[in-house]
């Protein structure tokens, strides 16, 4: 009998990991929402917006999180520059969110406010169909993906690996950030879009827009785990594995290599753009400094943190890593950057695998 | 109109009274009306008369008076004639007369144009410059007057160009012909503008046909594209020795970058705050002679130069040897244990010397510019730059070439494990070839300093540009990274010329992944058999 194709999937994680997923989803889902919404602000149990806002936040990081673990713990591709995926899924789904706006905007025109500002009379060609939301989803996984084939393609292709790879990525990425500064691109200079007022004819801060989107990040944050897992135990895993073990050898027994890297860059970059997205209508602001090298680089340590090639990690490392930014930046703005700066090289130089790693060490020290 | 024509005809009357100042003319200069009083103003100015000059002071002064129908001139308690400039005694009824702003600034230009006849030449060079970026038809006289008085080449040369400037507004063909012959000759933008509307060509207002004698026309027409030819000569010589002075900059930065990277294989993402680091040295060192040796400030400079050498070298032995020694082999974790010391570095300056930008000066002798040829002004810190990139280089080059270390960092950069073989203690050269890129890094920084801001997050800019080097140079020659940076500045320079910097940014990236496609190890690939 076949099996429908969500199980086929599931089959990839253990029973205990399936457990985990399926409280994950209650917790968020269910529990989140009733404690929202439910219990006055004043109780103790009750699960503040800030909160909601920040948690959603920080899945959307999480996949990201994930899509690098997949090129970087599992193809050894090392990504300095995913930033820009991220970034232009945001700017995707932004352009939508500011059609939205339609004549709410501060200037009540139909064009979005910068736009009148610069003093343009009609929408670029680009925009077209911007105020469409199935073409706008289109193009949330569209655009990156496109980027980062034609990007991967040429640089797999005559070999770039390893330092050079990782700094080229960086240097396309900023060139992107200083491309998205400029006025005349099309998308809000350095302010970038902001101000969203609905998003699909729903006010975007209602408490019920909010849950709903917090409900969907968690799903697709649910459903790229799954899917990650099943992918890299698959047979491509695996060969995708070999290739970061020993790309020659991998390219001797007769597999190209280029197609695989490509195939896992894509994907990752399309995840990356579907995180982007999903950040945007949460956090309502999307601007150049998303692109910035620090914030792509910092992706490179969430999945550190957590440990590379064991997926649950980056997850882990995501979280870990930014409610400490949030703790720090309200308490002690200053000891941030030694921080984060001391985390990189800790995590480095004293834990290669990450806490997940450490996690099974104890584990193993005991037993 | 009416102007024109009153101008015209107070002209006339000025011709005939050569000798003395017209009193009628003087009497003009106190009229109600301020168009009278300029008219007045230009036609004394250009009777080039002694007289004309202490009536034009005494009224830029306020010292002229209207006493009934005579002009009088009041200095102190003592009242002339301006006319005569006769004693006279002092009127009872006598008015200022008045001397609004634009009359202020009529009266200024009149008496720089009469200055052409001031005894000291350097009054008279001073005031022919002035001429070459505004005279009116009507001074053509007075020039050519001061023209056969000049002795001085220099000035001369600057009065015939004013006089030919002058003289295309005069009526006789000829004389216009000459005067655009007189100016193809020049370099500057202000005397193309005044050759476009008898050209004819764009550029001149619309409907303009140009000058109605042809021959005049087709001169113009020439020497506004001998003009031009000249202006964009200069102009692409001035972008390449920008590009060079860019190139200069990123060469010193690379060069410390290619040693690391091919001796260790790693990329330091910490590098741009070696650079940092330097130009902090060099507002350290200003800081340090402001406060102690105030005479010698202009020598700051070169005291920061060992200061930025050896304190990049320091915090680069350091980052050696407590981060990167025990990352050796895995040059992906490095990059992120770099980037966290870059991080810590920078919030170490922030804390150390505050988030703002700092103010470095050039030193007295590096301030201002050379002008080889016209409109083209080379700074002259940016040509120190170069220089001392060149200097760094030179060094570089003995100390790879001709010592001992330098012997073992380049069989540490070929063969690792057969240099070992052989003897050398490659982590000690490890450590020294680390020191030295960091040091070179460092006095890149106190180039820096000179040109650019200097900040916490200055180097964040250039770790992208200095790798660009490395990869398009290849790794392990100095010939490469040379060619590769004064390459890459120089394009980046002409590019940004034509469409900005973002976009040759962009295209230069492009360049170079487009160019990795071709040539993987770069422009000077070392030969050998390695595999990886």
């Amino acid at each position: 009998m076949r099996k429908a194709f969500v199980f086929r999937f599931l089959e990839a994680l253990d029973a205990r990991q399936q457990l985990a997923l399926a409280a994950f989803l209650a917790v968020t889902l269910l529990l989140v929402p009733i404690l929202h919404l439910a219990l006055p602000p004043g109780n103790v149990f009750h699960v503040s917006t800030y909160a909601i806002t920040l948690l959603g936040k920080i899945m959307c990081y999480a996949i990201v999180a994930v899509a690098m673990d997949l090129i970087w713990g599992y193809g050894g591709i090392l990504s300095l520059g995913h930033g820009i995926f991220f970034a232009l899924g945001g700017y995707a789904f932004g352009m939508y969110l500011m059609r939205q706006i339609g004549r709410d905007g501060s200037y009540h025109s139909d064009l979005p406010d910068f736009m009148v500002f610069l003093d343009w009379k009609e929408l670029p060609w680009y925009w077209t169909g911007s105020d469409n939301f199935l073409w706008a989803a289109l193009l949330v996984i569209a655009v990156p993906a496109l980027v980062a084939f034609i990007f991967g393609y040429f640089a797999f292709r005559s070999r770039i690996k390893g330092v050079y790879f990782s700094i080229i990525t960086q240097a396309l990425t900023y060139a992107a950030m200083l491309l998205f500064f400029r006025n005349e691109t099309g998308f809000g200079g350095n302010n970038g879009f902001t101000d969203f007022k609905r998003v699909l004819g729903y006010t975007i801060t209602s408490p019920e827009t909010r849950l709903v989107l917090f409900g969907i990040t968690a799903s697709v944050l649910a459903a790229t785990f799954v899917f990650a897992r099943w992918l890299v135990a698959s047979k491509f895993g695996r060969v995708l594995t070999a290739i970061r073990d020993a790309e020659s050898r991998v390219m001797f027994i007769g597999y190209d290599p280029l197609w695989f890297k490509l195939f896992i860059w894509t994907l990752s970059a399309m995840l990356c753009g579907i995180a982007g997205a999903l950040y945007v209508p949460q956090v309502g602001i999307i601007n150049p400094s998303e692109m910035s090298v620090a914030n792509s680089i910092e992706i490179a340590v969430w999945v550190a943190v957590g440990g590379r090639g064991t997926l649950i990690g980056p997850i882990v490392g995501a979280f870990a890593v930014n409610l400490a930014k949030s703790w720090f930046t309200v308490s002690f703005p200053e000891y941030w950057l030694f921080f984060l700066g001391l985390l990189f090289i800790v995590v480095t130089l004293l834990l290669p695998q990450g806490l997940v790693g450490l996690w099974r060490m104890l584990r193993q020290a005991k037993a | 109109m009416f102007k024109t024509l009153l101008a015209l005809l107070i002209f006339a009357c000025a011709t005939v009274a050569q000798a003395t100042p017209d009193a009628a003319l003087v009497r003009q200069l106190a009229d109600e009306d301020s168009d009278v009083k300029i008219a007045a103003i230009q036609t004394l100015a250009r009777t080039s008369d002694p007289d004309a000059l202490r009536i034009l002071k005494a009224m830029s002064e306020d010292g002229l008076a209207l006493a009934g129908e005579q002009v009088v001139i009041v200095d102190g308690d003592k009242v002339f004639d301006a006319a005569t400039g006769a004693p006279v005694p002092a009127p009872e009824n006598a008015e200022a007369v008045t001397v609004n702003n634009r009359i202020r600034r009529e009266l200024a230009s009149a008496l720089a144009a009469l200055k052409l006849f001031d005894s000291d030449p350097a009054a008279r060079l001073e005031s022919a410059q002035r001429l070459q970026s505004k005279v009116d038809a009507g001074m053509a006289p007075l020039i050519a007057r001061a023209l056969e008085k000049e002795s001085d080449a220099e000035i001369k040369a600057l009065l015939t160009l004013a006089h030919a400037q002058a003289n295309l507004a005069n009526n006789d063909p000829a004389a216009r012909l000459a005067a655009v012959r007189a100016l193809s000759g020049s370099s500057s933008p202000a005397v193309k503008n005044l050759l476009l509307p008898l050209s004819g060509q764009t550029g001149g207002k619309a409907g303009q046909t140009g000058d109605p004698d042809s021959r005049v026309r087709y001169a113009a027409i020439s020497a506004v594209k001998a003009i031009d030819a000249r202006l964009s000569r200069a102009e692409t010589i001035g972008r390449i020795f920008s590009g060079l002075s860019l190139g200069s900059i990123l060469l010193l930065g690379a060069l410390g970058l290619a040693i690391t990277y091919g001796v260790m294989g790693i990329i330091n993402m910490a590098h741009g705050e070696l650079l940092m680091i330097g130009a902090y040295s060099a507002y350290a060192a200003q800081s340090l002679f402001r406060n102690y040796f105030p005479n010698a400030i202009d020598w700051y400079l070169p005291a920061a130069v060992p200061l930025a050498f050896f304190s990049a070298a320091l915090i680069g032995v350091l980052m050696e040897r407590t981060v990167i020694r025990w990352l050796y082999g895995r040059a992906l974790e490095t990059l992120l244990a770099t980037w966290g010391l870059s991080l810590m570095l920078i919030q170490a300056a922030r804390v150390l010397f505050g988030a703002q930008n700092v103010e470095v000066a050039n030193p007295g002798w590096m301030s201002g510019s050379i002008e080889p040829i016209a409109n083209l002004p080379l700074p002259l810190n940016r040509i120190v730059i170069i220089g001392f990139a060149l200097c760094v280089l030179l060094l570089m080059w003995v100390l790879m070439n001709r010592t001992r270390l330098g012997m073992f960092v380049r069989a540490v950069t070929q063969n690792r494990a057969m240099a070992a073989c052989v003897g050398v203690p490659t982590a000690r050269v490890d450590t020294l070839a680390f020191a030295l890129g960091a040091g070179i890094a460092g006095l890149g920084g106190l180039a820096l300093s000179q040109i650019s801001n200097v900040g916490p997050d200055m180097g964040q800019g250039y770790i992208v540009d200095a790798f660009m080097v490395v990869v398009l140079g290849g790794v392990g020659q100095l010939a490469g990274a040379v060619w590769a940076a004064l390459g890459l500045g120089v394009v980046t320079k002409l590019i940004e010329g034509w469409s900005g910097a973002v976009i040759a940014k962009i295209v230069v990236l492009v360049f170079v992944i487009i160019f990795i496609q071709k040539r993987p190890q770069g422009l000077f690939a070392l030969k050998g058999r390695s595999v990886d």
